[in-house]
């Protein structure tokens, strides 16, 4: 096994700049790791094996030719399979979209091309983005590095899980409910919520176009802002993309300085509810912020409680209809009625049955009953209202504080099986991180330690537009931490064939 | 369709009931680019080549509004007497069906960027009868379903449908009337003029192409009766895609003396979509209203609001042509063309090459006599529109010179048309390279005369004998030896001259 | 309680297209009544003085030039169909307009 799969990408950037390694090298070391170990994790749906190599070997050949390139130039990374790309099939989890081949790249693929960052492949997810375990994927689950019996978070769990066992340096993800952020969290690495808006959504396969966002999943913080640096920016293809610049969020993150920062802890979020284990190490991270000179203050986000039920509201009102599209008549997967049936109307319901699993099916049920007549002021209009008092509790919070915390998710990761029969308790793993994506701002997971031998996540969330301040107090706390460990959290992840 | 029906005389069913009318009137604009994607706004090309991701609603895919739309729109809204919202949003509307690509259509909802106007509709006699404008809003086209397999290439009976997208995504807008209460007997006509109205403004805009063979405007009729002095308003039927303003008149027509044969049976209307069939003129059922018609709208997530500034607006105002009926009552009144005159000038579509001729240079009376005689009659030859001949104003005005300076009679100008339209040239290179100018050397002529009276003895007799008629006799003769180029006006003349006669 | 039950979800499952049997009917209609009745406290709070929310970043008239751009080839359009004949997508009998 290769050294370099354990580096950063910024430590690998920095080796290729020097010439020190190619990118061959460093792709091909990565492609050998997931050959070498995810027939166990089954981070990937698809190994881009002779693109990726062709892409670092162009790198190469480009970088002895003395062209200037892009820092992260020849840095390979694993795209979740919700993301559409040219050359791979893109699936989003589903057998609906089995076997089908975009004709176009997302905006974000276009900026990973651009950059000339070599694509390993696509990463499992839940169907559709749909789950925080990734056991709703039509391709049979993913498993946590950490202990391959747990789930590894979802609905981004290939992407997370393919961070940290060491197959990709990098990875994308997408967030609508927390599927960045909680899969980082479980699974002891880093991931990035940008600003609603901060990053193009063009060619995200949507589950809730009001909630998604494409994010970074890293090792490290100044990694995800590396990464997010790359990705973020106006689109034009995208109506809700912002304007605004990136920001200079690799130097927020390179900086760290938490010292006289008001960091509000969300009274909210923590106790009941939150594990034993994660409340202690989400208290030990308070306690090293406040040693570093934070100004810890509490903050009361009241309408937070029913953000839940607001987001599983709004989610399934738009994945109902951004789903309505998936019926067989122009891609994907066509099943015929049993009885033979060939009309349109049974053909597309057939389809539709055949292709679309549990999860989807009661998401897209339970959205057109909160749609339906009748029903519409009661469920759909009242979350958008909870999403209202869900931004006006942010906008009093930040305030008094310049940056909020809480734990990432209540639990650490639970055992594959575990909460499949009950939507509830599945549901339950997003309380967290839902109240961002319901307002639209940005929030980063970083590692907080492990309980019972499994890592707990640390949720730093900002103002919109703002995101340059997680990445100051997430390398802050990153800082403090990784100086008490006495390394990353991720260098004490189990063997998996042998990391170290 | 074989479904024979009931129908109740038209000026029976007038006696006993009062008919509402609504209409939906669909307008395809002629933008460049889609609603929403920047994939060409053109049908009819090669199937499934006009679309982009956006168009097939492939997974992943964004839109984004085409401005120009939005103008468009507005400067409908505006020529239809509407307020224009300060704030609006696009909805979706849910329903699955093969030709809408996303099986939602982006619509809007609440909230339309143009509502409360109306249009005053003169009928033929001059009567003039407002409709009141409920909304007009910004939505997406669907695709083309054709179906094949079956007998009649009709849906019903069809093994299957080919779709093409190359129409998805088209921008429309949809013009909802209010209820339309009033109209009595005179519906069908009301209904005809209506649509004619809306056509011919958004044409006159040039937002749209405004053809109604080609679908760019399309009407939904809704008709209802109530019994005669009620209030409350009967169970209405729909009547989709009626596609050329005498099949709205006649829907409509039929649609009253339907409902009321279905009301004086006692039954009631059945509130449906209803298909127009031209072929037996007659409406057949579509389908019911029902518990499916759930569209479940909701605030398009992937699109912003779009609002309106009062500078915005009034700067599209500034932009807005005359309206057709102020622009024909001017025109009519400059000209001083008698109600005959103008009307037909209007349904020969010649006003507008009319109003470019006299502003050439013509006086109304020749731009008339032009466009209505000699090129309206090529047109027909040509089976085309009078306009589209390629006559230009400029050549029927230098036609006209050529005419009053003596240079050419009528007869020798349509030769100098046949020229110009022969690619020959102005009218005035088609004289000098074909030759054509009347003779208007005095001694030629009358050497021609002399012939002619010597030829024809007993008529040159009855012209001296004072019978002066007679003398169209000799013209003729002079005209045909001088190939038509003589002056006959001046031939005549020359004859009474030669005879001593005084004409 | 038990305002979701089989017939309700039914008339969910026929307006969305999905084709259930009873069991999974049933299945359904006991799932939703749970998740149903956990979130519908929204209602608690949201008042009539508390404005919608539909977009959580506030823009206005993001807008396209008329101008036009890339499309598809006919082949790449239909590259992913299910069937295809003549250069268009083909769909099984429609039995009645919309
Ligand atoms: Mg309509
Ligand atoms: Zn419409």
């Amino acid at each position: 096994m290769s050294e370099l799969i354990t580096h950063s990408a910024a430590k690998l950037a920095e080796l290729l700049a020097a010439s020190e390694v190619s990118s061959t090298e460093v792709t091909q070391a990565h492609l050998d790791r997931i050959a070498a170990v995810d027939g166990d994790v089954n981070a990937f749906l698809h190994v881009n094996t002779d693109e990726a190599l062709a892409v670092a070997a162009d790198v190469d050949k480009a970088r002895a030719a003395g062209e200037e390139l892009h820092a992260l130039a020849g840095v390979p990374i694993a795209i979740k399979d919700l993301i559409v790309t040219v050359g791979q099939p893109t699936t989003a989890g589903s057998k609906m979209l089995e076997g089908w081949m975009s004709p176009y790249d997302a905006t974000v693929i276009k900026k990973i091309r651009a950059a000339r960052m070599p694509m390993l492949g696509k990463t499992n997810l839940d169907e559709f983005a749909m789950g925080s375990s990734t056991e709703h994927s039509a391709f049979g689950p993913t498993r946590n590095p950490w202990d391959l019996e747990r789930i590894p978070g979802g609905s981004g769990g290939g992407s997370a899980a393919a961070v940290s066992a060491f197959e990709a340096p990098l990875a994308l993800g997408t967030d609508t409910g927390g599927s960045i952020r909680q899969p980082a969290a479980v699974t002891g690495s880093v991931g990035v919520k940008p600003t609603y808006g901060g990053v193009s959504r063009y060619g995200a396969i949507a589950m809730a176009s009001s909630l998604d966002q494409i994010g970074p999943v890293t090792r490290t913080v100044l990694d995800a802002a590396l990464l997010h640096e790359v990705i973020g920016g106006h689109d034009p293809a995208d109506s809700t993309s912002l304007t605004d610049p990136v920001g200079a969020l690799v130097e927020a993150a390179r900086s760290g300085d938490v010292h006289g920062m008001r960091i509000g802890v969300i009274k909210e979020l923590q106790g009941e509810g939150y594990s034993a284990g994660v409340q202690a190490r989400f208290d030990e991270a308070l306690e090293l912020l406040r040693g570093a000179g934070a100004n810890v203050v509490e903050v009361s986000c009241p309408n937070f409680k029913y953000a839940l039920g607001a987001y599983y509201l709004v989610m399934p009102s738009e994945a109902s209809s951004n789903l309505a599209k998936y019926d067989g008549v122009r891609y994907g997967h066509r099943a015929l009625p049993e009885d033979g049936s060939m009309t349109i109307e049974r053909v597309m319901g057939a389809t539709r049955a055949a292709g679309f699993g549990d999860e989807v099916k009661r998401r897209i049920i339970l959205g057109t009953y909160a749609l339906s007549a009748g029903y519409y002021d009661a469920y759909y209009g009242s979350a958008q209202k909870v999403r209202t008092l869900v931004q006006r509790d942010f906008a009093a919070a930040f305030e008094t504080a310049d940056v909020l915390i809480s734990p990432t998710a209540p639990t650490t990761a639970f055992k594959l099986g575990e909460k499949l029969d009950d939507p509830m308790a599945m549901y339950l793993n997003d309380v967290a991180t839902i109240p961002a994506n319901l307002a639209g701002v940005p929030g980063i997971s970083v590692p907080g330690g492990l309980a019972d031998g499994l890592p707990v996540g640390i949720q730093f969330l900002a103002p919109a537009r703002e995101d340059a301040r997680l990445y100051r107090a997430g390398a802050g706390l990153e800082n403090l931490l990784e100086a008490t460990w006495g390394g990353p959290l991720l260098a004490q992840a189990p063997a998996l064939g042998g990391v170290k | 369709m074989a479904e024979t029906q009931e129908l109740v005389a038209f000026d029976e069913a007038m006696a006993k009931y009062d008919p509402v009318l609504g209409f939906e009137v669909h307008v395809e604009l002629n933008t460049k680019t889609k609603m929403f994607s920047a994939a060409p706004n053109a049908f009819g090309d090669v199937p499934n080549t006009n679309v982009s991701p956006v168009d097939l609603g492939l997974p992943g895919t964004l839109p984004v509004v085409n401005k120009s739309a939005v103008e468009y729109s507005i400067m409908i809204g505006l020529a239809l007497n509407c307020k224009i919202a300060e704030s609006c949003f696009f909805a979706r509307k849910n329903y699955f069906y093969p030709d809408t690509p996303k099986n939602f259509q982006t619509s809007q909802y609440e909230d339309p960027i143009c509502y409360d106007g109306y249009l005053d509709i003169e009928l033929e006699d001059g009567e003039v009868f407002r409709v009141e404008i409920e909304r007009a809003h910004m939505e997406e086209d669907a695709g083309k379903l054709t179906h094949l397999g079956g007998a009649t290439g009709r849906i019903q009976g069809a093994e299957y449908s080919l779709v093409d997208y190359n129409r998805a995504g088209v921008p429309l807008v949809e013009i909802v009337t209010k209820p339309i209460v009033g109209a009595g007997s005179r519906a069908p006509e009301l209904a005809r003029a209506y649509v004619a109205a809306v056509r011919e403004i958004v044409k006159n805009l040039g937002v749209s192409d405004a053809r109604m063979e080609r679908g760019n405007v399309r009407c939904d009729a809704n008709v209802s009766l109530m019994p005669k002095g009620a209030t409350q308003f009967g169970i209405r039927s729909e009547t989709k895609n009626v596609n050329s303003l005498r099949a709205v008149e006649r829907a409509v027509r039929f649609e009253i003396e339907r409902h009321a044969a279905v009301l004086e049976s006692g039954q009631k209307v059945v509130q449906e979509t209803r298909h127009w069939h031209e072929d037996t003129r007659s409406t057949t059922s579509g389908r019911p209203k029902s518990d499916a018609d759930d569209y479940r709208y909701f605030p398009e997530p992937d699109l912003v609001p779009v609002v309106t500034t009062e500078a915005w607006v009034e700067e599209l105002r500034s932009r807005l042509p005359e309206p057709p009926a102020e622009r024909r009552k001017r025109l009519k009144a400059d000209w001083g063309y008698s109600d005959a005159e103008f009307r037909d000038v209007v349904n020969a579509g010649v006003m507008d090459s009319i109003e470019e001729t006299i502003a050439a240079g013509a006086s109304a009376a020749v731009a008339r006599k032009w466009w209505m005689g000699e090129i309206s009659r090529r047109a027909k030859e040509a089976e085309v529109e009078p306009s589209e001949l390629g006559v230009s104003p400029q050549t029927v005005v230098e036609l006209d010179r050529l005419v009053q300076a003596g240079k050419i009679n009528d007869k020798l100008a349509r030769q100098v048309l046949d020229g110009v339209l022969a690619g020959e040239g102005s009218p005035e290179e088609v004289v000098d390279k074909r030759g054509l100018a009347v003779v208007s050397d005095d001694s030629a002529l009358l050497d021609a005369i002399d012939a002619a009276l010597a030829a024809q003895p007993d008529v040159a007799e009855k012209i001296r004998g004072g019978k002066v008629q007679a003398a169209g006799a000799i013209v003729g003769g002079v005209m045909k030896a001088t190939r038509g180029q003589a002056d006959a006006g001046r031939v005549r003349e020359l004859i009474f001259e030669r005879l001593g006669v005084q004409a | 309680m038990s305002e979701i039950n089989r017939a309700a979800v039914a008339h969910l499952a026929r307006l969305a297209h999905i084709e259930m049997t009873a069991e999974e009917l049933d299945k359904m209609a006991g799932e939703l009544d749970v998740i149903v009745d956990s979130i519908k406290s929204v209602q608690e709070v949201a008042r009539p003085d508390v404005p919608a929310t539909s977009h959580p970043i506030p823009l206005t008239n993001v807008f396209r030039e008329d101008v036009v751009g890339e499309t598809l080839s006919q082949e790449l359009a239909l590259a992913n169909a299910p069937d295809a004949a003549d250069g268009r997508f083909k769909v099984p009998a429609i039995l009645d307009e919309e």
